[in-house]
C-alpha cells in the first residue's frame, strides 16, 4: 500500500511516497531529497504528533480568553479530545506565562499552559 | 501641550518596535520612548496564539505571545520609556511627533531619531471589488483573529476562507478548533500562498478543502453573508464562465495581502517604494529624511518575526547612533538592482561602509538556482519561492570591490 | 400578533420613511405645534436610498421647466448653506461642471446654461483653456464646461441624521426597526400597522420611498409605481483627493445624468453611477460590468484615476416613479394622506424645499399649523476632532479624556465622538460609519471594529453577540468563546 506524506522540513515540501506493509510498517520510502525528509515522513506516519495551541476562557483579567498550548506535541487524533476538554477550561487571573494550567493533559504526560501573562 | 525630549522615538510597540527600542539602547541612547496604541506591548503577535515563532533565533517553536513576552521581558530590565494607548497622529521631517492619549492629552514629542515600525493593514474586500452587497460576516482575517483570540468571540459558525496566505491557513485551523466549520479555502494561485507545514496542519489536518486558482466572484446576502460564489479563474485571473459554485457559509474571511502602514510616513514627505509599499532605505535602515529610520512590517511584508528581530535592530542600532551624533555622511552610494526573478530588495541603497543583510522575495517559484548578489556572493538555493523571504550578509569588503555603482541582485539557473 | 393585540400609540401626522425626505419633513414639522411621529423600517434613519445617495447638491439647470423637479431643485440648492450651517453639517460647496467634448455637447451644454439662467442659477460658460486652468487633471480633449459655483456635495446620511436630531429636539418622536405592514383608513383616521404597534393618526406623510407606492396601496391608492434603478458608487482612497475640485458631470444622456466624478463632503473621490433598471428594490450587489461601466466613463472625464487606489464601493436604488417626476401631492382618494414619492435625482437637492411646502398641502387637508415660539434649528455640540488644532485637540481631551482615545486611526475618530453618535442615535456599526466615519478609512474597518463593537456594547447596554452591523439579523459576532464547540462535536 502506499501512502503520501508532504515533508514540511524545507521549502522544498518534498512529496514522500510510503510503501507500507501489511501492518502498517514501513518497507521503503522514496521521494525525500534529505535525511531529514525521511526521519519527517517516518514519524508522521508512525506517530503523527501536533502541538495544540488554543485559548481558554478566562476570568479577571485584561482579556476574556487566555491562550494556552501544549507544551509538548501530543498525538494528532488527540487533537478532538483536546478541544473538547479545552473548551471546559476556565483560568482565573492573575496568571503568568507558563502556568500549568491543565495538568498531565489527556493523561498524555504534557501540560497544558499559558503562553502569556494575564 | 505636553512637551517631551527624548534620543530615539519608537513608533510600534510590536516586534519590530521591541527589537529596536533594545538597540538603540544598548547602543547607548539613554531617553528610548515606545509609542504603542494598544493597551499593551506585542503588537500583532499578542492575537498570533499559534506555534512557529523564534525557531531561529531562540531555536525553540514560541507561540506569538511568548515571542512578544521574551521581548517584553528584556524591556522591563530597562529603563526604555513605554506609552501605552497613544496614538500618533503626525510625524514631521524635523523629526517631531504629535501623539495623542487619555492621560495626557496632546504631546509634541522631539526625537533626535525616529524609528517607524507601525506594521501593517490587511487588504480589504473594497480594494478587490468583490461583487454583492455588503452584508455582515466578512472580515478581514486578522480582525477575525483579534476577535476570537483577544476578545474572546467566534463570528459565525460555517466559513469560506479567500486566501491561502499563512493568516488564512491559521484562521481555517482556529475556527475549526472552535467549533465552526471551515467549508474551503480559495486561492487565486496554482499553489498555496503560505508555508507547506500549514497547509499540511491547518486544511489537511482537518479535511478542508483547498481549492487553488479560483477565486470568490460573488457575495450573497442581505443582512448577513448567506452564500459565496467562487469560480476557477484563468492565468490571468479572470473567472471562467460556467465554473461557478455557490458554497453556503455565514462568514467570510479574507486573506488577501498585508500592506505596510505608511501614512505617516507619506504625510511625513519619507519616499515610499511603490513595489514593497514601504519606504526606501539604506544600509542604516534609515530612510531618504535624516534621522527617520524603518523596520519590519512597515519597511516590508516579513514572514519570520525572527528577520523582523534581526532587521529591527539594525535599525535601532542606528537610530541610537544617529541620535548620539555618531552618524557620518557615507562616501558612496551604491543602488540595489532587484534582477532576475527577484521582485524586490531591502535596503534599496548601501555605502560599502557596513555590514549589510539583504532581505529580498523573488517573484515566482524556481528550483535549482543560485542567488547571485552583484557577482560578489553566489550562493545556492535548492528551491525558491515567493513566500519566504530570502536573505544574504555581505561585508564592507566584498562592497567596496564592487565596481560601478549598482549592485545587482538576481536568481540564476544552476 | 393580532392587530388587537398590539400596543396603539397615536399621533397627529405620522411620517413613514426616514430617508432624507422623511426627516426633512419632520424637521419642518416640527416648527409647528404639532405632534408628529416618524416611522423607520431599518435600524437607523436615511438607509434606503438615501444611504446610497451620491450626495450632490445639485444647480439647478438640469430639471426640465415645468416639472415638479424643476420646482423644488433650484430652490433646494438656495436653502442648503443656511440649512448646513444650523444643523452643523458638512456643505462642500466646491461647485459642479458639465463638461463637453464635441460641438454637439457644447450645443447642449449651451442651452444648460440658458435654462439654468432663465431659472437664476448662477452659471459661467468656460472654454477648454479656463476649464483645464481650474481643473488640470481633466482630460485635455475636453472643449470646455458649464460651471455652477453654487452646486455641490453633502454626506446624505449625515444630513439625515442632522435633520432627525433637530427634529427630536423640537419634539418629533420616532421609532426604528418600524417597518409598516398594513395600513388603512377608518372613521376619519389612519392606522398603520408595524410588527408590534398599532398607531392611528389624523395626517399620514407617505416618504417610503422605495416602498411608497406599496404603502399607497394599503391606502387603497394604486395609481403610481415604483421603479427600482439601481446605481453603483466607487471610493477612493484620500490620497487621491485632490484631482479634481469641483463634481464633473458629462453630458447628460437620456436616462441618467451619467457617470461622474465627485468630490464628496466626506474627502474622498468618488465615481458612478450607472444607472440601471432592477426587479429588486432590494438588490444592492455591486457588480463587475458595473465597475466597468464607471471605470470608463470616470476615465473618460479624469484619465488619471488608479483603480488600484479604490478602498469602497456601494450600490443603491433609486426611488424613481413611473411618472418620471417627483410626486408631491395629496391621495385623490384618501383624505389626509400626502404622497412625497418618486423622489429620485435631484431629491436630496430639492428635499428642503419639498419639505418647506408639506405644511401648504397639510393645510390643505384641514390641518391649522401654528409656528412654535421656541422652535430651536441649531443643531450644536458636534465635535469633530480631526478638523482640530493641536491646542484645540489638547483642550478637548483636557476636559474629555474619551476623546484622547483614538479608535479609528485611518480617519483619527476618537472614543468621545462615537460615544456622542451613539447618544445622538446611531445604534450600529454602520450608523457610527455613516455619521462619524470611523471605520470608511482605508482599512475599512479592519482595526476600530472589535473595538467599536465593544463601545456599542458597553453604550447601549448589550452582550457583544448583539451588536450589529446594520440592524437585527445582521450581528457582527454571533458566537461566545466555547459556545460552538459545546454545540458542536468535531
Amino acid at each position: 500500500m502506499l501512502k503520501h506524506i508532504t515533508c514540511t522540513v524545507c521549502p522544498m515540501s518534498c512529496n514522500v511516497e510510503l510503501t507500507l506493509g501489511e501492518d502498517n510498517e514501513i518497507l521503503s520510502l522514496t521521494g525525500n531529497k534529505c535525511a531529514r525528509g525521511k526521519a519527517y515522513a517516518t514519524s508522521e506516519h508512525l506517530h503523527p504528533e501536533r502541538t495544540l495551541t488554543s485559548i481558554v476562557k478566562a476570568k479577571g483579567g485584561m482579556h476574556p480568553v487566555l491562550p494556552v498550548r501544549t507544551n509538548k506535541p501530543i498525538p494528532k487524533d488527540k487533537l478532538k479530545e483536546g478541544m473538547q476538554v479545552v473548551s471546559k477550561v476556565e483560568a482565573q487571573a492573575p496568571i503568568k506565562m507558563g502556568d500549568v494550567i491543565v495538568a498531565d493533559f489527556l493523561g498524555l504526560g504534557v501540560d497544558l499552559v499559558a503562553t502569556r501573562d494575564l | 501641550m505636553k512637551q517631551v525630549h527624548v534620543d530615539v522615538a519608537v513608533i510600534g510597540g510590536g516586534p519590530a518596535g521591541l527589537a529596536a527600542s533594545l538597540a538603540a539602547r544598548k547602543e547607548g541612547a539613554e531617553r528610548v520612548l515606545i509609542i504603542e496604541r494598544n493597551t499593551e506591548l506585542g503588537g500583532i503577535l499578542q492575537q498570533c496564539i499559534h506555534h512557529g515563532f523564534g525557531l531561529h533565533r531562540f531555536k525553540e517553536e514560541l507561540t506569538g505571545p511568548e515571542y512578544a513576552q521574551r521581548f517584553i521581558d528584556f524591556i522591563k530590565e530597562t529603563d526604555i520609556e513605554v506609552m501605552l494607548e497613544t496614538m500618533v497622529l503626525e510625524v514631521t521631517p524635523e523629526r517631531k511627533i504629535y501623539a495623542v492619549n487619555s492621560e495626557s492629552g496632546m504631546l509634541e514629542i522631539h526625537a533626535k531619531s525616529i524609528v517607524l515600525a507601525m506594521g501593517c493593514r490587511e487588504r480589504t474586500r473594497g480594494a478587490l471589488r468583490i461583487p454583492g452587497g455588503r452584508p455582515a460576516g466578512v472580515y478581514s482575517a486578522g480582525t477575525a483573529q483579534r476577535y476570537v483570540n483577544i476578545d474572546g468571540y467566534v463570528p459565525g459558525k460555517k466559513a469560506v476562507i479567500l486566501g491561502s496566505g499563512d493568516i488564512g491557513l491559521i484562521m481555517a485551523r482556529r475556527f475549526t478548533l472552535e467549533g465552526a466549520k471551515v467549508e474551503a479555502v480559495v486561492e487565486v494561485l496554482p499553489y498555496a500562498a503560505g508555508l507547506t507545514r500549514n497547509v499540511v496542519q491547518c486544511l489537511e489536518d482537518y479535511d478542508i478543502p483547498l481549492y487553488l486558482q479560483s477565486t470568490v466572484i460573488e457575495i450573497h446576502g442581505n443582512k448577513r453573508i448567506e452564500a459565496v460564489t467562487i469560480a476557477q479563474v484563468d492565468e490571468k485571473w479572470n473567472p471562467i464562465p460556467g465554473t461557478e459554485r455557490k458554497i453556503e457559509c455565514d462568514t467570510l474571511l479574507l486573506s488577501v495581502g498585508l500592506v505596510p502602514e505608511n501614512e505617516l510616513s507619506s504625510q511625513a514627505g519619507v519616499a515610499i517604494d511603490p513595489i514593497t509599499n514601504g519606504p526606501l532605505v539604506d544600509d542604516a535602515m534609515m530612510t531618504n529624511l535624516p534621522g527617520i529610520f524603518a523596520c519590519g512590517n512597515v519597511l516590508h511584508v516579513h514572514d519570520l518575526v525572527d528577520n523582523v528581530s534581526k532587521e529591527s535592530e539594525r535599525a535601532g542600532m542606528y537610530a541610537g547612533r544617529y541620535a548620539l551624533g555618531k552618524s557620518s555622511e557615507k562616501a558612496r552610494r551604491i543602488k540595489v538592482q532587484a534582477g532576475e526573478n527577484i521582485r524586490y530588495v531591502v535596503p534599496h541603497e548601501v555605502s560599502s561602509e557596513e555590514p549589510v543583510e539583504f532581505f529580498m522575495r523573488v517573484q515566482r517559484p524556481q528550483d535549482d538556482v543560485a542567488l547571485d548578489v552583484g557577482g560578489l556572493r553566489r550562493i545556492r538555493k535548492t528551491s525558491v519561492r515567493p513566500s519566504e523571504m530570502l536573505d544574504v550578509k555581505i561585508t564592507p569588503e566584498q562592497l567596496q570591490s564592487l565596481e560601478g555603482d549598482t549592485l545587482v541582485i538576481q536568481i540564476v539557473e544552476q | 400578533m393580532k392587530v388587537t393585540d398590539k400596543q396603539t400609540l397615536t399621533a397627529q401626522v405620522v411620517i413613514v420613511g426616514g430617508g432624507i425626505i422623511g426627516t426633512a419633513t419632520a424637521r419642518e414639522l416640527s416648527r409647528y405645534n404639532v405632534d408628529v411621529l416618524l416611522l423607520e423600517a431599518e435600524a437607523e434613519v436615511g438607509w434606503g436610498t438615501t444611504k446610497a445617495n451620491s450626495g450632490i447638491v445639485h444647480g439647478g439647470f438640469h430639471e426640465e421647466p415645468g416639472t415638479l423637479k424643476a420646482k423644488y431643485c433650484f430652490p433646494g440648492n438656495q436653502m442648503y448653506p443656511q440649512l448646513c450651517e444650523e444643523l452643523d453639517v458638512c456643505f462642500k460647496q466646491n461647485g459642479i461642471l458639465m463638461v463637453g467634448r464635441t460641438p454637439e455637447e457644447m450645443e447642449t451644454v449651451q442651452e444648460y446654461y440658458k435654462r439654468g439662467t432663465e431659472r437664476g442659477v448662477k452659471l459661467q460658460l468656460l472654454s477648454r483653456e479656463e476649464l483645464l486652468e481650474q481643473e488640470p487633471n481633466l482630460d485635455p480633449e475636453l472643449a470646455g464646461a458649464l460651471y455652477a459655483p453654487e452646486g455641490g456635495s453633502v454626506m446624505p446620511f449625515e444630513l439625515a441624521a442632522a435633520l432627525m436630531e433637530n427634529a427630536v429636539q423640537n419634539g418629533v418622536r420616532y421609532e426604528v426597526n418600524a417597518k409598516v405592514i398594513g395600513a388603512w383608513a377608518e372613521g376619519g383616521k389612519k392606522y398603520l400597522e408595524t410588527a408590534e404597534k398599532v398607531i392611528e393618526a389624523d395626517y399620514v406623510i407617505n416618504a417610503a420611498g422605495l416602498f411608497s407606492d406599496d404603502l399607497a396601496r394599503m391606502f387603497g391608492d394604486d395609481y403610481f409605481s415604483i421603479r427600482p434603478r439601481k446605481g453603483e458608487e466607487y471610493i477612493f482612497d484620500l490620497s487621491v483627493k485632490d484631482m479634481v475640485k469641483s463634481t464633473i458631470f458629462p453630458v447628460p444622456g437620456k436616462i441618467s445624468k451619467g457617470i461622474l466624478v465627485i468630490p464628496t463632503a466626506a474627502g474622498n473621490l468618488m465615481m458612478g453611477p450607472t444607472g440601471d433598471n432592477v426587479d429588486e428594490k432590494e438588490d444592492l450587489g455591486t457588480s463587475q460590468d458595473g465597475f466597468n461601466r464607471v471605470f470608463d466613463g470616470a476615465k473618460s472625464l479624469v484619465p488619471g484615476l488608479d483603480p488600484r487606489k479604490i478602498i469602497a464601493q456601494f450600490a443603491g436604488v433609486r426611488a424613481a416613479s413611473d411618472r418620471g417626476d417627483f410626486i408631491v401631492e395629496l391621495s385623490p382618494n384618501v383624505p389626509g394622506l400626502v404622497h412625497l414619492a418618486g423622489i429620485e435625482s435631484p431629491g436630496l437637492t430639492a428635499a428642503p424645499a419639498i419639505a418647506a411646502d408639506v405644511p401648504r398641502l397639510l393645510r390643505e387637508a384641514g390641518l391649522e399649523l401654528e409656528e412654535k415660539e421656541d422652535f430651536n434649528p441649531r443643531r450644536s455640540g458636534v465635535i469633530r476632532f480631526h478638523t482640530l488644532s493641536r491646542e484645540e485637540q489638547d483642550k478637548l481631551v483636557q476636559e474629555d479624556p474619551s476623546f484622547g482615545r483614538i479608535i479609528c486611526r485611518c480617519e483619527s475618530i476618537t472614543e468621545g465622538e462615537i460615544v456622542d453618535a451613539i447618544h445622538r442615535g446611531a445604534r450600529t456599526l454602520d450608523g457610527i460609519k455613516f455619521r462619524v466615519r470611523a471605520g470608511a478609512g482605508r482599512c475599512q474597518g479592519g482595526f476600530c471594529q472589535p473595538f467599536i463593537t465593544q463601545i456599542l456594547s458597553r453604550e447601549l447596554g448589550i452582550p457583544v453577540t448583539q451588536v450589529t452591523k446594520a440592524g437585527p439579523g445582521s450581528e457582527q459576532v454571533k458566537y461566545e468563546a466555547k459556545e460552538l464547540s459545546e454545540q458542536e462535536v468535531l
